[in-house]
């Protein structure tokens, strides 16, 4: 399969994965915080890592890395709602809450994007 | 819901543009089918993710393996959805479906957090560090500045054209 048909089909099943978890994870508490957006992104980070790790190790090929990383991950994850929740918290008042967004997204999701690469790589490298 | 506005234009746009269910008891009006709007998602994200791979296939990473394709992407993204949700909110009604295919599909697959994420991890394990720093602090900086850009100047053409 062509590799512009194998990221559709990635993008086509991620993003409504995000919407799914967001919905999913927003019913369940009461703050302003985005925890939805946050949970599809550090998820989306440590797959994403997994998935590299697992390819330079010479375990996860091409179509995979399409397929699951630039399709999957790519739209599972998200940079513009991520940038437009931190924003509505700012001019809504809630600037702890926004700094708190950028700081918890970036600290979790590169912590999870190297556990997750550090974890494959020693698994199949 | 109008009838609800009582602070400043910006009130009218919920946090969680996907859900907005900090901003609205839980939605009163009929639901659509839920396939219907994962459907739309779905079509939205593929396209998104497809476009964002087309800008990584004609922009790579130079030889000093900065992806600016990627930081391109995320702060393109994150103009357009200031732009795009200050619109369905305050402007027209859009259709039901417009904003979950464009906002939560289209851009949502086009912009990517993981890939940011790995990125770094990509360019810390081969050993620079001070790109990776680089990288981190500006595709940050470029989509909050882009974001509030967006928003901002487009609630203000609002208001003028509200004036008249």
């Amino acid at each position: 399969m062509s590799d512009i048909l194998l990221v559709a089909l990635g993008g086509a099943v991620g993003a409504p994965l995000r919407y799914l978890t967001d919905r999913a994870v927003q019913s369940r508490h009461d703050t302003v915080f985005p925890w939805g957006t946050f949970t599809a992104n550090v998820v989306g980070s440590l797959i994403l890592g997994v998935l590299t790790g697992a390819a330079l190790a010479g375990a996860a090929g091409h179509t995979l890395q399409v397929l699951l990383g630039t399709g999957l991950c790519g739209a599972l994850t998200t940079y513009s709602t991520f940038s437009y929740e931190t924003l509505r918290l700012a001019e809504t008042g809630a600037r702890f809450f926004a700094v708190a967004n950028i700081a918890a997204s970036v600290v979790a999701g590169l912590g999870a994007a190297f556990a997750g690469f550090a974890v494959a790589q020693s698994l199949f490298g | 819901m109008p009838s609800q506005r009582t602070g400043p234009p910006a009130s009218a746009e919920p946090i969680d543009p996907d859900t907005g269910l900090s901003a609205s008891p839980r939605r009163r009006e009929p639901r659509l089918p839920h396939y219907t709007v994962l459907g739309v998602i779905a079509v939205g994200g593929a396209l998104g993710a497809v476009a964002r791979y087309g800008a990584s296939r004609l922009w790579p990473a130079g030889t000093d393996g900065f992806p600016w394709a990627t930081l391109t992407v995320n702060a393109v993204g994150c103009l357009v959805i200031g732009v795009f949700l200050v619109v369905v909110s305050e402007v027209f009604s859009a259709h039901r479906l417009l904003r979950p295919f464009f906002a939560t599909g289209v851009l949502g697959g086009f912009t990517t957090f993981s890939t940011y994420c790995v990125d770094i991890v990509r360019l810390v394990d081969s050993g620079r560090a001070g790109p990776a720093l680089a990288y981190l602090a500006a595709t940050l900086v470029a989509a909050m500045a882009a974001v509030s850009a967006g928003a901002w100047s487009t609630r203000r053409v609002v208001a003028k054209w509200g004036e008249r």
